[in-house]
């Protein structure tokens, strides 16, 4: 069963096609990666259907509706949730606090002002589990802006994660983070969202990480769709090499990242 | 018709003075990203300065041999002195501020409001000092069956030279380049070579010039007090507001519609013609947030 | 089961803190119920002043400190509850000073409701100058229109003629200044500590949680979705009612409202206490109000220009201690305690 379809999804910056005519499905309790070059549109279309931009032209149905027009916080209460290229956190909140505020704001808890959060023992019980399962308990009360940057991003995506949403995407969620640490974030990662059942569209650019975790892929390229299909059909397709390779350098398909970052 | 013609000579007048007032104060934010509360106080003191200046030149020479023309060149030097003064503050005051939040550019500028406001009452102490003397000798033009001051008009095509000339320096010269350059990309310019801490300091000794040059005009019309730089700072406010923060078109813009709603409002609705002039610059934020002239 | 542990062990740390800052709260309450037997009638005036800008400050840094908006207007508010109770005095004859907060707070909420929904459209300087703005639409009002607001003479309003508590505690009489000064300290002294506990509540609230949430970074708020423009209107309501309310409690004290206390520079103070105080601190506005009303008052007594030498504080505060009274002081206890 579909969870999201986009159809004829446009979004354009003056001359840049951005997202150029997408139309995807997504059913539900896939992990699906997506890949391409730089600039290919990944993010642009995790952004248009998380409402960051707003779509030029096009429909994005999520379990049916047609949300295209929704804002941002509609959207995140339909079960759309998102991690952060760029990690975005609650700086001056601490870890816990980052969590707990995100399970308050699901459970339209926000504009009670006659308690206090700490309280709330259903929360606070939710968020150090949270916590716990993206293995952050030790760091519950340190300041967001303090962690490390493996650290964070597991934040970035543990505040996703807390809104239980039905559709979670994950922009580059081991990027800026040592190889070392990047299988154990996915480890986590995929792990919490197969246990949970979530649907799950990660951008990615390590195709190791792709290839290992993936239920299917798709490629894009100059904002449009250029392959789609399981990480074996992929792996033999030899446009999508040619496109990645000619974007990314002879590496692409191995240590790109790690090249890249030196 | 010749009350008209009057009324709209007043606010022309009354155009040209925020004009340079509001002018120095969008130059300010539009380079520096700073809005400079005592800006209204640095004009006053501009004021005060040209009307102590002019006054002392009148009281100690024999009133005939200083005569008119000389008066006239006294006066800027209020706006010389402002300019002074700002190239003093930037360096020593803003310079520490602008890696930290704009909260603390509003409080420091907060302070410096209150140190000149005092400052002003220490030096020129509690009565009004007035240039009146220039406007006195300049006599008067009939216009229908009135008489209208003579200098009143003088200051209107200072405003508009200060206009184009301030147009000139900006669009035509090359450190107008170096200015426009900052403003838009600030380590785009340090990056490309330019003196950015230089380029802040003239570009704010600038602003202050032109709010002492405001002062220095409007003194010999209406006598310094104290308390007419807190209130012209809200007005120049509302002109930035209206043409845009940090445009010059704006700003010339802006002073012509305050002063031509300041002229009608004390005709027509004297009890709400300052709140109608605060609510213009509400409705503009609200619907235009740039102003009719800002870039986003 | 490890999840479990933890949340015993900071519920219990989290216990320790919160005793502990029980036990200074009484501390200080006790002293400052007490202070009025020890000192002269004048100091008692003096802290109550200090105690009603201090439910000022508080409110206005629920703005500038918890959801991150520094407004340049909140004389409005303070103007509002003071103006409201002139009139519910002068033109309805009341002298319940109860009634008189009811009716205040009734009026600053109206009016903050008002401009906030206007005001939190936008962020940074737009939002200072739009909440300046608004602010000088109301000073111009009561400026102009004198037949009803005495324009500058401002309206006078006599302690003698209200009455606390329902009714229970009145000024007339012999000796009645003497009374009222000891009784509105205490007063003031109870609707400060219950404004204080209010807001503490507030701040410690998942709503006061969101409010730092959409301060730190209002975009992810968004992306948990939080709705920040209506968050940040309830937070504006918020702190205009305790603004407000320190106006209506000023009015009594003062014994005249004039349209100074609508006027920006008076804004202006408010945003000195709360930075002087450290505004990313709870406590900072509140030390910094009462400092605040200490130094200008040392300052007034001492030297024509006052304003001078509080615009040199306000300067080098800025330059060399941003983070306040109690933003340093913290800082020093537990660099001392590390």
């Amino acid at each position: 069963m579909s969870l999201l379809e986009t159809i004829h999804l446009k979004k354009y910056f003056g001359d840049t096609h951005a997202v150029d005519d997408v139309s995807l499905v997504i059913k539900e309790g896939e992990l699906v990666s997506l890949v391409g070059p730089n600039g290919a549109g990944k993010t642009s279309f995790c952004n248009v259907v998380s409402a960051y931009y707003t779509a030029d032209s096009g429909t994005i149905l999520f379990k049916g509706r047609d949300v295209t027009r929704d804002s941002v916080t509609a959207r995140v209460k339909a079960g759309i949730a998102r991690s952060f290229q760029l990690v975005n956190l609650f700086d001056d909140l601490t870890a816990f606090d980052n969590v707990a505020l995100a399970i308050f704001s699901r459970e339209g808890k926000t504009r009670s002002m006659a308690a206090l959060a700490r309280r709330d023992s259903a929360v606070t019980g939710e968020a150090d589990a949270v916590l716990g399962q993206f293995g952050l308990a030790g760091k519950r009360n340190e300041l967001a802006r303090s962690l490390a940057q493996g650290e964070r991003k597991l934040l970035d995506v543990a505040l996703a994660y807390a809104l239980r949403p039905k559709l979670l995407f994950l922009d580059e969620p081991t990027s800026g983070v040592s190889t070392r640490d990047k299988g154990q974030i996915m480890d986590t990662i995929a792990g919490v969202v197969r246990g949970e059942g979530i649907t799950a569209v990660v951008v990615e650019h390590d195709m190791d990480v792709v290839f290992t975790y993936s239920d299917r892929i798709v490629v894009m390229h100059q904002g449009a769709i250029l392959a789609k299909g399981t990480p074996d059909e992929i792996r033999t397709n030899e446009e999508v090499a040619m496109t990645l390779i000619g974007a990314a350098g002879p590496d692409a398909f191995t240590q790109r990242s790690d090249h890249a970052r030196g | 018709m010749t009350i008209f013609i009057i009324q709209i000579l007043n606010s022309l007048f009354y155009a040209a003075v925020l004009f340079l007032i509001a002018a120095g104060l969008s130059l300010i934010y539009g380079v520096m990203r700073i809005v400079n509360l005592a800006h209204g106080s640095l004009y006053a003191l501009g004021a005060y300065v040209s009307a102590w200046v002019v006054g002392g030149a009148v009281g100690h020479a024999m009133s005939g041999a200083l005569g008119l023309a000389g008066a006239l060149l006294l006066l800027p030097i209020g706006a010389v002195v402002i300019a002074a003064v700002g190239a003093l503050i930037e360096p020593t005051l803003l310079r520490p501020l602008y890696r930290r939040p704009e909260e603390y550019h509003l409080l420091i500028t907060f302070g410096l409001l209150m140190i000149l406001e005092d400052a002003m009452k220490l030096l020129f102490g509690g009565t009004p000092l007035s240039a009146g003397s220039i406007m006195d000798s300049m006599g008067s033009i009939p216009i229908g069956r009135l008489l209208y001051p003579t200098y009143n008009l003088v200051v209107v095509a200072i405003g508009l030279i200060a206009a184009l000339g301030l147009w000139w320096f900006i669009y035509r010269t090359r450190f107008g380049v170096i200015l426009r350059a900052t403003s838009q990309d600030r380590r785009m310019a340090a990056a490309l070579g330019l003196n950015v801490g230089r380029v802040y300091v003239q570009a704010f000794a600038i602003g202050c010039f032109m709010a002492g040059l405001g002062g220095a005009v409007v003194v010999p019309a209406q006598a310094a007090v104290l308390g007419m730089g807190v209130e012209a700072l809200v007005l120049a406010f509302v002109v930035v507001v209206i043409g845009g923060l940090g445009s010059l078109e704006g700003a010339l813009v802006g002073a012509l519609i305050v002063s031509l709603v300041r002229t009608a409002g004390i005709q027509f609705f004297p009890e709400i013609e300052l709140a109608v002039l605060y609510l213009i610059a509400t409705a503009v934020l609200l619907i235009r947030p740039t102003g009719l002239f800002g870039r986003a | 089961m490890t999840a479990m542990t933890t949340t015993t062990a900071t519920a219990d740390t989290g216990g320790a803190a919160f005793l502990r800052l029980l036990i200074a709260a009484t501390a200080i309450l006790v002293g400052l119920a007490l202070l009025p037997a020890v000192v002269d009638p004048y100091q008692t005036v003096l802290l109550t002043y200090g105690l009603v800008m201090a439910i000022a400050a508080l409110g206005f840094n629920l703005l500038l400190g918890y959801t991150g908006l520094l407004s340049f207007g909140h004389s409005a508010y303070f103007g509002t509850g003071a103006y409201t109770v002139a009139f519910i005095v002068r033109d309805l004859g009341a002298h319940s000073m109860e009634l008189c907060i009811l009716g205040g707070l009734a009026g600053t909420v109206l009016v903050s409701a008002l401009f906030g929904f206007v005001c939190v459209r936008h962020t940074r300087i737009f939002f200072g100058i739009l909440t300046l703005a608004l602010s000088q639409v109301l000073w111009s009002l009561a400026f102009k229109f004198f037949w009803v607001t005495g324009g500058t003479d401002g309206i006078r309003v006599a302690y003698a003629k209200l009455t606390l508590l329902g009714g229970l505690v009145d000024f007339a009489g012999p000796g009645s200044f003497q009374r009222f000064v000891f009784a509105y300290y205490y007063y003031v002294l109870a609707l400060f500590t219950l404004a204080t506990v209010v807001m503490w509540v507030i701040v410690h609230s998942p709503f006061g949680k969101a409010l730092q949430a959409i301060r730190d970074n209002e975009t992810r708020a968004s992306f948990v979705g939080i709705s920040v423009r209506r968050h940040r209107w309830i937070a504006f309501v918020i702190s205009g009612a305790f603004t407000g309310l320190a106006g209506i409690l000023w009015v009594p004290l003062n014994g005249l409202t004039t349209p100074d206390v609508l006027y920006w520079p008076f804004s202006g103070e408010i945003v000195f206490m709360s930075v002087l105080g450290g505004f990313r601190t709870f406590a900072g506005p509140i030390v910094g109000a009462v400092t605040f009303n200490y130094l200008k008052t040392a300052a007034v007594a001492s030297t024509e220009y006052w304003q001078l030498l509080l615009g040199v504080v306000l300067v080098t505060l800025v330059l060399l201690l941003p983070s306040g009274i109690v933003g340093t002081a913290m800082r020093l206890v537990s660099r001392w305690t590390r």
